[in-house]
């Protein structure tokens, strides 16, 4: 199923719904890239609330897609990553630390705003 | 013995399905949320490697009960594929040969209570995983006011 891709100013918001497959996953990194591209964005956050697990495949791809966007030039916030989740992903082992994170969405936008220097809706 | 829940595990959708049957069934028993979390996440591990290295395979689910009567999860990823030549190199983190992160074993391993491999090259791999329940907190260990 398809993550929906919001477009709020220059930031892009996915919003993922419900659990995803592998096919779901690289569908979400191509669909972030190319939206950035066509909306010249300088902010995404990727809204990971509704995930109840963040298995290697998940962690690595949104890694990637942090990294992809970054060299475009925009910068990527993940939020919303719940606590058991945290808890399993470190005891799996995964390296997350030169992925931006935030709480929930407010904060992403507040981070993003700052960094962008720009007010953002819902954002400080 | 308990009824047994198999998975044919044959997509990647599969792998979410088996990971959710755990947890469904995981919910059932004591087991905490976290727990239910660690569980889920190494059956995605597992079942992830039997859809990429030997394409298709089972994963089968049950309920156990350990001498102590202790309940828990036990898990059996298996498949027919190639099996894995060098198991000890397999189980070690960053180690792949399909080009992930190479977690999936070694990651998994962590995150459950009891882990085992069988497998030979050209035969298949087994996985078996257990997550036990937290048993409960004896009366005796609470402390009380007289």
């Amino acid at each position: 199923m398809a993550v929906p891709i919001l477009k709020q100013g220059p930031v892009l918001i996915a919003s993922i719904q419900t659990a995803l497959t592998d096919t779901d996953v690289l569908q979400l990194r191509e669909d972030v890239m190319a939206q950035v591209t066509r909306h010249r964005s300088r902010g995404i956050i990727v809204d990971v609330t509704s995930l109840d697990i963040m298995d290697s495949f998940v962690s690595r791809s949104l890694r990637g897609i942090a990294h992809m966007t970054r060299l475009r030039g925009a910068e990527t916030v993940i939020v919303g990553i719940q606590p058991e989740v945290a808890f399993a992903m470190v005891q799996l082992g995964m390296q997350f630390e030169d992925v931006q994170t935030a709480l929930d969405l407010e904060e992403g936008l507040a981070l993003l705003s700052t960094q962008l220097k720009e007010p953002l809706a819902g954002g400080g | 013995m308990e009824d047994e829940d198999r998975i044919a595990i044959d997509s990647d959708a599969d792998v979410v399905t088996a990971r959710q049957r755990a947890r469904e069934l995981a919910a059932g028993l004591d087991l905490s949320s976290t727990d239910q979390t660690l569980l889920a996440t190494a059956i995605s591990e597992v079942a992830r490697n039997i859809t990429h290295y030997a394409t298709r395979g089972e994963v089968r689910l049950r309920i156990i009960r350990d001498r102590d009567g202790r309940e828990g999860i036990e898990v059996v990823a298996q498949d027919k594929g190639p099996g894995i030549v060098d198991l000890e190199l397999a189980m070690q983190d960053g180690y792949t040969t399909g080009g992930g992160l190479g977690l999936g074993l070694p990651g998994a391993r962590r995150l459950v209570d009891e882990f085992e491999v069988q497998t030979a090259a050209g035969e298949g791999t087994t996985v078996k995983l257990i997550k036990w329940a937290r048993a409960p907190l004896r009366p005796a260990l609470r402390s009380h006011r007289v």
